[in-house]
């Protein structure tokens, strides 16, 4: 059956609007839609009407590029746990209901316009470590060094974040631990990462802390949201680094 | 005028190593006097922006996303080939080298396709080492697998995530070099134009995404990068922001653009549901291996999954293991998808809208348990449910084919230059690899070739040149482009019409799916050449951009790249009506074989057509470079 919705969004012109909540209504929307088609439905409307459109990240609409970020009735990505908001479906909502969307909000996540944010401190954060610094050639054969199955899937688990910034929308602390933990949880276990180990942790949580996110106070509410269920085991892994690394006095 | 390939002489082994021996070197310490622009930051663009950049060259690169970790590669799922030959089942270089030449249905060049085969090994090492998570088996070695019908288990993968994992290890290294100063990274910025200066690519005009800032940047080079243009068809397995304007733009600037009209039509998607329908969902190929497709015998229109699970087994029709029995449901991706349009055709489509077939899972169930189904394919069946609302355990998935990759794209050269000297062209965005259709897998490896192992050495040849040459852009040519792209943006603000950019973008996309989809005659061509010029009057006329460009106004941007492919959808149409032979994801219904397969002309159509512009509203020339086959012999495929 087709629904009738009504939607507060979030709309801030750009960074030095103050912004605000308007309702839109929008009527026949099918289940069988996503849920940015419903907004692209009435961002059609809107331009018809010679209105603004609703502007939001999306890209690839499959929950892989980590572009689409939004806060639907207070939960980053929306009510269902494991997916990003471009794979919610309609079919989770029902007539009448009312949706309030906003930005992801956090210091180190400026609002550029309505429901998108500036990300790039998550890029700086990766430009800090997150790399295995080996250049282009001249690499060993990849069979070379075996790696147990066991700490290959670690690896992947940790690598799979799509550094959507959900874990920081959805923090009380706006902290960015579970993203950077991730990326230096993927290299702590990998034999490729041991070389910069500690190097690598004191540098992307310097970056992190500099970049003015939150501290982590280990709520653990950026697992619970983060679409690719990151476990907060790679959190306890990056801070056991951090302590070893400040351990061995790797300088910084 | 005349092609020239610049393909090594000597025996096919031999050439890329003796052209990296004869082409002219810049010498490190001269390497930081050069600036390189690369556009684009999927597996071509960052592979090649960090590897030029670790040689020493000043590399400004650039992307429309927020981050470059987002281009469009990062949705790839399947994995990559190599011939690694780790299996031990008899894969070689020339065995993959063959395999892509006979996939491509013998329009592609074999010195280029030798060299990818040549270094798809080196790229397995690379990704490896910088500590991307491919699958492993117990033993903690590479696991492969058999992907696509190849004959050999030559596919690495990361999960269902191959593109994300390889995107992401080409992103670190392109975060190391951005860290150390040598890559200056241009995010939300698009690019609107390629800078000539006496014929040669000397710069490009670009728009911030965020401010609407228009600006020139110059280089001694251009490299292009930036994917392919499926999304002409509207509807495709792209990502939404995927566009040919860059390419496009190029094109008009004097690039040739080879085999416009070679699409891939990819038989596993998620149908179409409605008219809010923004964009199609891929589904594995691999699970073809398991699912078997059909339709019923005798049309039965709206036909849901659930009533399908009733019908007997005699009023199905699997039609692919009927057809082809050797290959079954693992017939290449152009026959499975051309089938699966017939016996929709024949009004024997499943599902609401009749534009469906079903793909089913209980034989598989039964025979080898719900649980090892799960193991294999949970995460997709998971997928399916969440967009279509059905249980794949329970009931059969309903697919459809859509468009999913560009074979064609700029023309280049075997050093990837295209015909403009000192524009290069890398990944999806050229024609080189893949001739008239694509393997699965072979992507990713042509991209990440391309930008670690091609580029780095072959731009040396044209640097060599230049050296002291001074490139600013106060020339006289950046205030000209600039101009133009200011005028075309203030044209597009303020037509102020009835329609909005998606109105014309899905009557495009309706006219190429009809008529320059899955199957292309001599007459339906000539009605999309007629449609498409109707369109585009209409668009310059009627189309309704609100907003300014002074701010992040992303009716604009697309409104921009709409106008591009509509101009590019006629050319792929004239491509198509000019290739009368039927080829890989070509497929003309006047030549094709008694039982209906695609039916190649060698004699005549041996060749990759390079089109020339020559201005606005002008015919194109078509320029031809012949192929010549001294490693592989042509056949007809066979698949039954
Ligand atoms: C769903 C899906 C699954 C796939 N699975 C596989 C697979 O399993 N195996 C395989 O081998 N292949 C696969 N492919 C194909 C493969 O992913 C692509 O062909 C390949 O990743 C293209 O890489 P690229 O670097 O050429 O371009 P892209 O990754 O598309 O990157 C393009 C870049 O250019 C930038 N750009 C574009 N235009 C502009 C502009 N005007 N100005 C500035 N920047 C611009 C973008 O921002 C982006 O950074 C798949 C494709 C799809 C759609
Ligand atoms: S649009 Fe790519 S993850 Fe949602």
């Amino acid at each position: 059956m087709n629904m009738n919705l009504k939607l507060n969004i979030w709309r801030q012109k750009n960074a030095n609007d103050k912004g605000k909540f308007v309702t839109y209504e929008v009527s026949d929307v099918s289940p069988d839609m996503s849920f940015l088609e419903m907004i692209d439905v009435l961002n059609e409307d809107l331009t018809r009407k010679g209105e603004d459109p609703v502007h939001f990240d999306h890209d690839c609409r499959e929950g892989i590029c980590g572009a689409c970020s939004m806060v639907i009735n207070g939960r980053a990505h929306g009510p269902k746990r494991g997916i990003t908001t471009c794979q919610l479906h309609m079919r989770s909502f029902k007539e009448g209901d009312s949706i309030t969307i906003e930005p992801w909000r956090a210091d180190a996540f400026p609002v550029v316009k309505d429901l998108v944010v500036d990300r790039s401190a998550f890029d700086r954060i990766i430009q800090a470590g997150g790399y295995v610094s080996v250049g282009t050639g001249g690499t060993p054969d990849a069979n070379a060094i075996p790696i147990p199955k066991k700490t290959a899937d670690i690896a992947m688990d940790a690598a799979q974040c799509i550094g959507c910034g959900a874990c920081v929308a959805t923090c009380k602390n706006a902290s960015a631990m579970l993203f950077t933990s991730a990326k230096i949880s993927q290299l702590a276990v990998l034999p490729q990462g041991q070389t910069e180990r500690y190097n690598r942790v004191e540098k992307m949580i310097m970056q992190m802390e500099e970049e003015g996110f939150g501290g982590c106070t280990n709520t653990g509410a950026c697992e619970v949201e983060c679409p690719k269920e990151i476990s907060i085991e790679h959190i306890a892994r990056a801070h056991r680094e951090f302590i070893a690394a400040k351990a061995c006095s790797h300088n910084v | 005028m005349k092609l020239d390939s610049k393909v090594p002489e000597g025996p096919i082994a031999e050439k890329w190593t003796r052209h990296k021996f004869n082409i002219k070197l810049v010498n490190p310490a001269n390497k930081r006097k050069y600036d390189i622009i690369v556009v684009g930051t999927g597996l071509g663009g960052a592979s090649a922006a960090a590897s030029l950049a670790e040689l020493g060259y000043n590399v400004k690169n650039f992307c429309y996303q927020d981050s470059p970790r987002r281009a469009h590669s990062i949705a790839a799922q399947g994995g990559i080939n190599a011939a690694k030959n780790y299996p031990n089942d008899g894969d070689s270089i020339f065995r993959l080298f063959y395999d892509t030449v006979k996939g491509g249905d013998y329009r592609s060049r074999e010195a280029n396709v030798y060299r990818l085969a040549e270094v798809s090994n080196d790229i397995i090492d690379q990704c490896v080492a910088q500590g991307v998570p491919f699958a492993r088996e117990y033993g903690g070695k590479l696991d492969n697998r058999s992907f696509g019908g190849a004959q050999v288990s030559r596919t690495f993968y990361a999960r269902g995530q191959t593109g994300q994992q390889l995107l992401l290890g080409a992103y670190s290294a392109l975060s190391r070099q951005i860290a150390t100063g040598k890559v200056e990274l241009f995010d939300r910025t698009e690019m609107l134009d390629l800078v000539l200066i006496d014929g040669e690519a000397k710069g490009i005009i670009t728009r911030d995404l965020i401010t609407g800032k228009i600006e020139s940047h110059a280089a001694h080079a251009v490299v292009l990068a930036t994917g392919g243009y499926g999304n002409v068809f509207f509807l495709s397995t792209n990502a939404m922001g995927s566009n040919g304007t860059a390419a496009w733009r190029a094109h008009k600037k004097g690039a040739f653009f080879a085999n416009p009209c070679f699409t891939q039509i990819h038989p596993t998607c998620i149908p179409v549901s409605g008219d809010h329908q923004s964009k199609l969902t891929l589904m594995s190929e691999s699970l073809r291996n398991d699912g078997r497709i059909w339709v019923p015998k005798e049309g039965k229109p709206g036909l849901t999954a659930l009533e399908a699970t009733k019908i007997p087994e005699e009023e199905r029709d699997y039609y692919l293991e009927r057809k082809y029995p050797s290959f079954g449901n693992l017939v290449p991706r152009d026959v499975a998808s051309r089938n699966a349009k017939m016996v929709c055709d024949e009004g024997r489509g499943v599902g609401a809208t009749g534009k469906a077939v079903f793909l089913d899972f209980a034989d598989a169930i039964k025979r080898l348990g719900k649980d090892v189904i799960s193991q294999r394919y949970g995460n997709l069946f998971d997928m399916y449910q969440q967009i279509q609302g059905d249980n794949p355990y329970e009931v059969p998935m309903m697919i459809y084919p859509a468009v999913h990759y560009t074979m064609g794209g700029l023309w280049v050269d075997y050093n990837l230059m295209t015909s403009i000297p000192g524009l290069y062209a890398l990944g999806e965005c050229n024609f080189s690899d893949h001739g008239a259709n694509r393997l699965g897998a072979s992507a990713l490896m042509q991209g990440l070739a391309d930008g670690y192992f091609v580029i780095p050495y072959t731009i040396g040849d044209y640097l060599a040149g230049k050296l002291n040459e001074k490139v600013s852009t106060d020339h006289e040519a950046f205030r000209e482009a600039e101009k133009e792209v200011k005028e075309r943006i203030d044209k597009l603000l303020n037509i102020n019409g009835n329609k909005t950019v998606d109105d014309f973008h899905k009557e495009l996309g309706h006219v190429m799916w009809e008529y320059v989809g899955m199957s292309r005659t001599e007459e339906g061509l000539k009605i999309a050449k007629a449609k498409i010029k109707e369109i585009r009057d209409e668009f310059w006329k009627n189309v309704k951009v609100v907003g300014t460009n002074d701010e992040l106004n992303m009716s604009l941007e697309k409104a921009n790249r709409v106008a591009d492919f509509l101009e590019l959808g006629e050319l792929m149409v004239d491509d198509a009506q000019n290739r009368k032979e039927s080829c890989g994801g070509h497929f003309r219904e006047e030549s094709q074989t008694p039982e209906g397969e695609a039916l190649r002309i060698d004699d005549q159509y041996s060749y990759v057509s390079a089109w020339q512009y020559n201005g606005e509203g002008k015919e194109e020339t078509l320029n031809k470079e012949p192929l010549m086959f001294e490693n592989v012999k042509l056949t007809q495929r066979s698949y039954k």
